[in-house]
């Protein structure tokens, strides 16, 4: 789950790390009374969970207290990438002399926490990753251990060669590991990290991800979701514990499992086809999953044809084939049905909806090409 | 042979009185697998029922488990919350394979769970994992038996329906199993591709060897390098979510492309830069396999 910047600010200042000021609004009104507070000269920065928002014009610079309400109207409501801008962060401009990058994310290959710093900060990191590499220090944590306090000093002084400045970016860096550990953090990012013409060094941008297994013990960052930022459908396949990601083409899937739901989409496209979705009800055979994935899938008004592809193995296909008969009864959508069958109580199943008037046939190849030609 | 695991592997269950594990451990039993104990702490000094009048303890600890049975390896069907707790808990007790069927376990706590495993030479396969089957002597997770017969194939996949699959075409094609092992869908995994490549590598009966992979990772690039350097069999692959869009985690917690990185184009390419045939679709795999054995 990913956190607006004004909430990952929260996260840090809680931890105790530098940040600069800054508050949300939502109206204009309320951006000029953050904007009076903070003295006038203050940048208001498009709360949404997408990168580009500077490129996008949610991003500006106001001079005085006016001209930042005039910034707030224009960027209230605006779209960047799809997601409507709901809330504004106000904060006083900053007198920055130099710009830094400071990260962690998990690292596969080594199965542990890695610190990534730049004195490059400010721009892109994957662009520095791509262009200048050596200009990235990275740092594998052992979890055994954690973070020890020569490597934060390590890492701090490629930062800065000034010792006054390298050590209040190890006061941060050490934070920041902490707010990554302790709020189960998938990535947390600062960027820039800055260094002010006074000699300050702080955060004056925020970047978190929570790791989404983590939430079930983590209510105070759950609250923190934002209902604005998902799609109804989203919502609703989280609440159903589907995993659901929506897609641009007609052929709407409904599979058991990541892996077969992924190639399903591929074979769609393989038979000239293009899938609406990916979505994998899971290894149970709950109908009402069904029931939920049915009304997501037909929610979608491109959707032609809803394909089923489903390889029982704990997954008994006499629970799925019960769960779409009884869709078909509960939501009377007329949207035509394309189902594969195969594995545990198969024969089953076949009954059950042969009984509905639903066939079945039994190889994925089949039942692809079949919704690929009813799809057009 | 098979790898890891084979009959006289002694398995003990962790979670074996909640729904899947008790579930599951009837399946395994009635396949043939020696299931010797099962652990769930509190429910200590109880007898689990297995199928056709079978029955075995249940301890409180791991570690009274292996000191009352001799268990040499343990499936974890616990929930997310305490799955990595039952991986260290294994991995103290010095059992030396661990299968981790449980999805949605946090990340970090599998960055310590993994640690200590490693620390005890321990192998722990998945977490997220369906599990590890050697047809006719074995299964220790969920993978369903019927659908693999012995034969010279090894199949090494992050996926669980989409190994079935894979496995069903082999099936019916006549090309028998040596094991096949899903390795899981997260991303932190405790055996790796080549981990396996190197295991049927060391397998006198098996003869080709099938990777199912997706998109997310490197796991892919560095088993194909791999494959080139080390081994002599043939190796068919296919990999997954060629139509995913990049950023979004496709159900997996390990199915994502970063970047630029980790695409099905990208494994793609590393497979057939590196001599692996691919499938294009999973119904092929069996016939590659067919053609690569000259069978």
């Amino acid at each position: 789950m990913d956190l607006h910047e004004y909430q990952a600010k929260e996260l840090f200042r809680a931890a105790g790390m530098a940040v600069n000021p800054g508050e949300v609004a939502d109206d204009p009104a309320g951006v000029r009374a953050l904007a009076e507070k903070y003295g006038g000269r203050v940048v208001v920065k498009a709360q949404v969970h997408s990168g580009g928002r500077g490129k996008a014009g949610g991003v500006k610079l106001a001079a005085d207290a006016g001209e930042a309400a005039r910034h707030a109207q224009a960027i209230l409501g605006m779209e960047i990438r799809g997601l409507t801008v709901g809330r504004v962060l106000v904060s006083p401009t900053e007198d920055i002399a130099t710009e830094a990058y400071a990260g962690i994310l998990v690292d596969r290959e080594g199965q542990c926490p890695v610190f990534m710093v730049s004195a490059e900060g400010g721009v892109d990191i994957e662009e520095v990753a791509a262009t200048n590499p050596d200009a990235i220090h990275k740092l594998r944590v052992d979890p055994r251990y954690g973070l020890m306090p020569h490597q934060v000093w390590g890492l701090a002084t490629r930062l800065y060669d000034d010792p006054a400045l390298a050590r209040q970016a190890a006061r941060i860096l050490t934070r920041l590991y902490g707010a990554f550990t302790a709020n189960g953090a998938s990535m947390a990012e600062i960027n820039p990290l800055i260094s002010t013409g006074g000699g300050e060094v702080k955060a004056i941008d925020a970047k978190v991800s929570i790791d989404d297994n983590e939430l079930f013990r983590r209510p105070a960052i759950e609250a923190m979701r934002d209902p604005a930022s998902e799609t109804e459908a989203d919502a609703k396949a989280r609440a159903a514990g589907l995993s659901f990601v929506k897609l641009k083409g007609n052929v709407g899937c409904c599979v058991n499992g990541a892996g077969l739901a992924m190639a399903t989409m591929d074979l769609v496209k393989y038979y000239g086809g293009e899938p609406a979705n990916f979505l994998d009800i899971g290894g149970s055979s709950n109908p009402d999953k069904v029931v939920a994935a049915l009304e997501i899938i037909t929610s979608d008004p491109e959707v032609k044809v809803i394909l089923f592809n489903i390889f029982g193995g704990i997954t008994r296909c006499d629970d799925v084939a019960r769960g779409i008969v009884e869709a078909v009864g509960r939501l009377g959508f007329s949207i035509p049905l394309v189902i594969r069958l195969t594995g545990t109580n198969e024969e089953l199943a076949r009954e059950i909806l042969a009984d509905a008037g639903l066939a079945a046939v039994a190889s994925m190849d089949e039942v692809v090409q079949e919704a690929v030609r009813v799809a057009g | 042979m098979s790898i890891y695991v084979d009959e006289t592997t002694r398995v003990i269950v962790q979670g074996i009185t909640g729904r899947d594990g008790s579930f599951h451990t009837r399946q395994m039993m009635a396949y043939g697998t020696r299931v010797v104990a099962g652990v769930t702490p509190g429910k200590g000094g109880r007898s689990f029922a297995g199928p056709n009048g079978g029955a075995v303890p249940v301890y409180d600890t791991v570690a009274d488990a292996v000191a009352g049975t001799g268990a040499n390896a343990s499936v974890i069907y616990v929930p997310p919350a305490f799955a990595a707790g039952a991986i260290m808990e294994a991995a103290d007790a010095g059992l030396g394979f661990i299968v981790c069927v449980t999805e949605g376990i946090p990340v970090l706590d599998m960055t310590r769970a993994h640690a200590l495993a490693r620390d005890r030479s321990c192998r722990v396969l998945g977490p997220n994992c369906p599990g590890i089957i050697c047809p006719e002597k074995t299964t220790l997770g969920i993978i369903p038996g019927r659908i693999v017969t012995p034969g010279p194939v090894g199949l090494i996949s992050r996926s669980g329906t989409l190994t079935y699959e894979a496995v069903h075409h082999l099936t019916r094609d006549g090309l028998g199993q040596t094991t096949c092992v899903g390795i899981g869908g997260d991303p932190l995994i405790g055996t790796s591709f080549v981990d396996c490549l190197a295991a049927f590598a060391e397998d006198p009966d098996t003869e080709a060897v099938v990777m199912i992979g997706e998109i997310g990772g490197t796991a892919e690039q560095e088993a194909a390098a791999w494959v080139s350097a080390n081994l002599d069999i043939p190796v068919v692959g296919f990999i997954a979510g060629r139509t995913a869009p990049p950023g979004t985690r496709m159900g997996h917690a390990g199915a994502i492309i970063s970047g630029s990185s980790g695409t099905a184009a990208e494994k793609t390419r590393a497979f057939e830069d590196n001599g692996i045939r691919v499938a294009k679709r999973p119904a092929e795999i069996a016939a590659l396999v067919r053609e690569s054995l000259g069978a």
